[in-house]
């Protein structure tokens, strides 16, 4: 599956005075918030970290509340779906004019009877929908089937996919692991491509996401003083 | 069915006029011309459907039909709407209230907007917010909740709205987190009791329900902050004007300077309890009183239904990290804390210990702000006085806790007897007398407890804290710690019963925390009934010096007794009574023999 990438990432966290006792509990803390959102300075959403403090010592910012800086080293696990990657997910709702699709467990797709290639034809056997290929039987994809799709767009805020399975590398990913030897060869070329093009546009992010580390002192990563005060009282 | 049900229908589509059976899938792609025809300009059939869901008063079954096959039709077009480009029909979708249809009709709407939260992302918040606005009826409907009607539609529109919930977190993983914030938003402060009584039945069906995994810690600290919110706008003041306007207390009061002294510093209710048909006439009146008291019933039933599922100990650390957050740092909650209490009885082995160990923490933690230490160990004192389901080891490992820490105090800081400075030792202090007041007799019978509980020194020590604490404590502690022969040389100390106690309003300081006792009894009537077999009134405590009378009972000892208790207590007339007809054991250290109320009969 495409979309996933990890990213070096080296951070400062400003940690509130009042939490110099327990600094890695509270860099662990933040690094939570970032969990599951979208975070346009790594350009994905934060799905896991593993990190290393740099320095036993902070810098101190010089102001009426007195963070510190405390500087790390960061693995970022990130899922960057941009349009045209495949992406896998799980069937959870099929109706005449639709298929749902959760990804990653989070992140919920969507795929409109436009998008779904005319090999695909919708049926109710035995009162359980599916979309049964015309051409092979056996290429079946009903709630639970775990299926290939191109991603068609994104939306960053609400991590709500819009996909496709007009492609012909698309569909039940079961289905498509045994038979790719049936695919006429030209297709699992493409699809070969499209696997490489994708890595070389995961290391190009790497830099990318190296180089976007500038931001240090954006607020979002600071501790903010609101969250401090609920945290007290 | 969208099709027969159109051969009746009133047909405002007036191509479906033409033909009597329609498909379901030609609805929906002739729904979907209406949706794109609108960007060209055509906007048509687009409006006649968006007048189709205006439909909201006496619907026809013609129309009753037309709505629902348009909503299904809709269904199948979500993909179509555009957040923009039909913002009409998105309204007049997330303005109908479900609580006015048939269950048809609420189906599929349902449906609808469960296809509209999966199909787009921009969608889902509307679509929670349409779902949560539904929790409660609109206010017309409040009056016909009462009647079999009214509570059949009420399930009705609940158990859709709570499916639908979970579906759009089925299909959206993520919904729960975006509706967390909108329930919170929404909680129904200001409106009628009904109204804000459903909302919180909402709430703990989320929180038990599907996604409560997700929610749950929401609903509990949102419910948590709903109660403390009442609960701070009824004032001590509003509480105990009314009582002494009505001259309730002079009857239990010795004199009438107490009742003045009890004017001025609104604090002598320690030991004042107050009998029910009290509560009902001080606080009968305040409906906010009202909605808090059913709201905690509410709560009290909702923490039941826990423990019988398993899930109570899950549930009571949301609400122990509530109670830290707000209730604790709330000032001088009166009710709202009855929440852990009761919680507590119903798991007094894990929630029990738990509360107890939760307070004491707080209140040793040097890094926690003084005042809310100083609540802390209020609570711990009274939760530990009030609670009869917990052991006498607990209790006596939670006094030594906080008699070592005193003696500590004592061996590092303490100099000389300054009210102010040392506030917290000294709000310790009362704290141990006061729990050992009402618990003496059961202390005494824990083996190791009078020979390694280091009272006396702490006692004597340079800081006075017998001169400084609340002077009824420190006089009834006397007199018990005297008969028990707590004491190796009682001699020392003398009961001076004319104690100053602008000492203990020193060290009370302006929030008068020598005056807090979250747990005495509580003064809502329907959270009362849920509490009052859990609880010790101090009319149950059968202090040492009562010790001979057991058995014969002497006329004088009686009356001596009576007196003192008047001072203490007002036990409720019927306390006996409830016990029998509700066929509930006898609490633990329930006296031979109950004296009769002193509430005057005219209350």
């Amino acid at each position: 599956m495409e979309g996933l990438k990890v990213s070096d990432a080296s951070l400062i966290v400003y940690v509130d005075p009042s939490k110099s006792t327990k600094v890695s509990q509270a860099v662990l803390r933040e690094l939570s918030s970032l969990l599951f959102k979208f975070n346009e300075n790594f350009e994905g959403v934060v799905l896991a970290y593993d990190v290393q403090i740099q320095d036993e010592r902070a810098k101190i910012l010089p102001a009426m509340h007195p963070y510190f800086g405390v500087s790390l080293k960061a693995k970022l696990l990130l899922f960057a779906p941009k349009p045209n990657m495949l992406l896998e997910g799980k069937v959870v709702k099929l109706t005449q004019t639709s298929i749902h699709v959760i990804v990653l467990g989070f992140s919920s797709a969507v795929i409109t009877d436009e998008d779904i290639r005319k090999e695909f034809k919708y049926k109710t056997k035995h009162g359980e929908e599916l979309y049964a290929s015309r051409s092979h039987k056996r290429h079946v994809i009903k709630v639970g089937t775990m299926i290939r799709f191109l991603v068609k767009s994104f939306d960053e805020e609400l991590l709500h996919i819009s996909g496709s399975l007009v492609p012909i590398n698309t569909g039940s990913i079961r289905w498509l692991a045994k038979n790719m030897e049936d695919v006429p060869l030209i297709d699992r070329s493409t699809t070969k491509r499209g696997e490489s093009e994708g890595d070389t546009v995961i290391q190009q992010h790497y830099t990318v996401v190296g180089e976007a580390y500038s931001w240090h002192s954006d607020p979002q990563i600071k501790k903010s003083k609101k969250r401090k005060i609920k945290e007290e009282s | 069915m969208g099709a027969e049900e159109l051969v009746n229908g009133k047909a405002e589509f007036h191509e479906m006029e033409e033909d009597d059976n329609f498909s379901d899938s030609e609805l929906v792609y002739h729904v979907r011309d209406a949706l794109s025809s609108v960007s060209s300009g055509d906007s048509d059939s687009y409006n006649q459907l968006v007048g189709v869901l205006h439909h909201t008063e006496r619907l026809a079954p013609e129309d009753v039909a037309l709505l629902v096959t348009s909503l299904k039709a809709l269904s199948g077009a979500v993909s179509y709407i555009d957040i923009v480009l039909h913002e009409t029909l998105l309204s007049s979708i997330f303005r109908m209230n479900m609580w006015n249809y048939g269950p048809d009709v609420m189906d599929a709407l349902l449906e609808l907007i469960i296809s509209l939260a999966a199909s787009n992302g921009k969608h889902v918040n509307s679509c929670l917010e349409m779902l949560v606005s539904n929790f409660t009826p609109p206010n017309s409907f409040v009056n016909m909740l009462k009647q079999p009607r009214g509570l059949a539609r009420k399930d009705q529109v609940l158990s859709r709205v709570h499916s639908a919930l979970k579906h759009i977190a089925d299909l959206v993983p993520l919904a729960p987190s975006i509706l967390c914030p909108i329930i919170s938003q929404r909680m129904p402060i200001y409106d009628k009791e009904p109204l804000a009584v459903i909302y919180v039945e909402n709430m703990l069906k989320l929180e038990s329900g599907a996604i409560g995994e997700f929610v749950m810690s929401t609903m509990l600290m949102g419910l948590m902050d709903m109660l403390i919110e009442f609960d701070v706008e009824i004032g001590w003041e509003d509480i105990l004007q009314d009582d002494s306007s009505k001259g309730i207390f002079q009857m239990e009061l010795e004199n009438v300077d107490e009742i003045a002294d009890y004017d001025e510093e609104d604090g002598t209710e320690m030991f004042m309890q107050l009998s029910r048909e009290l509560t009902r006439k001080s606080l009968g009146g305040s409906l906010i009183a009202e909605k808090l008291d059913s709201l905690m019933a509410l709560t009290f039933e909702h923490l039941e239904s826990c423990k019988d599922s398993g899930r109570l100990v899950e549930v009571f650390e949301h609400l122990l990290d509530s109670f830290r957050i707000t209730v604790l740092t709330a000032y001088k909650s009166k009710f709202a804390q009855f929440v852990m209490f009761y919680a507590c009885a119903l798991d007094p082995e894990n929630c029990g210990v738990r509360f107890a160990m939760l307070l004491a923490d707080i209140f040793v933690r040097e890094d926690y702000p003084l005042p809310f230490r100083m609540s802390a160990v209020a609570y711990l004192a009274s939760y530990l006085s009030r609670a009869n389901f917990l052991s006498a080891p607990l209790v006596a490992g939670m006094l030594k806790r906080l008699v070592d820490w005193s003696f500590e105090y004592c061996k590092t800081k303490g100099a000389v007897m300054d009210p102010t400075s040392h506030r917290l030792f000294y709000s310790a202090c009362q704290a141990i007398m006061y729990v050992l007041c009402f618990r003496m007799k059961s202390m005494m019978d824990v083996a190791w407890f009078k020979s390694h509980l280091l009272i006396e020194p702490i006692l004597n020590h340079k800081l006075s804290p017998l001169k400084v604490c609340l002077p009824s404590i420190v006089d009834e502690f006397c007199r018990q710690a005297e008969a028990a022969c707590l004491f190796t040389s009682s001699e020392e100390f003398i009961f001076n019963y004319s104690l100053e106690s602008e000492h203990s309003r020193a060290f009370g300081g302006i929030e008068r925390l020598d005056m807090f006792f979250p747990f005495d009894p509580c003064l809502l009537k329907k959270s009362d009934r849920y509490i009052r077999p859990h609880f010790v009134y101090w009319s149950m405590v059968r202090p040492p010096y009562d010790d001979d009378d057991e058995g014969s009972i002497d006329e004088d000892v009686e009356q001596e007794l009576d007196l003192d208790v008047s001072k203490m207590s007002i036990t409720p007339r019927n306390s006996m009574a409830y016990w029998i007809q509700n066929g509930l054991e006898e609490p633990r250290g329930m006296p031979a023999r109950i004296r009769p109320s002193t509430s005057p009969e005219s209350l």
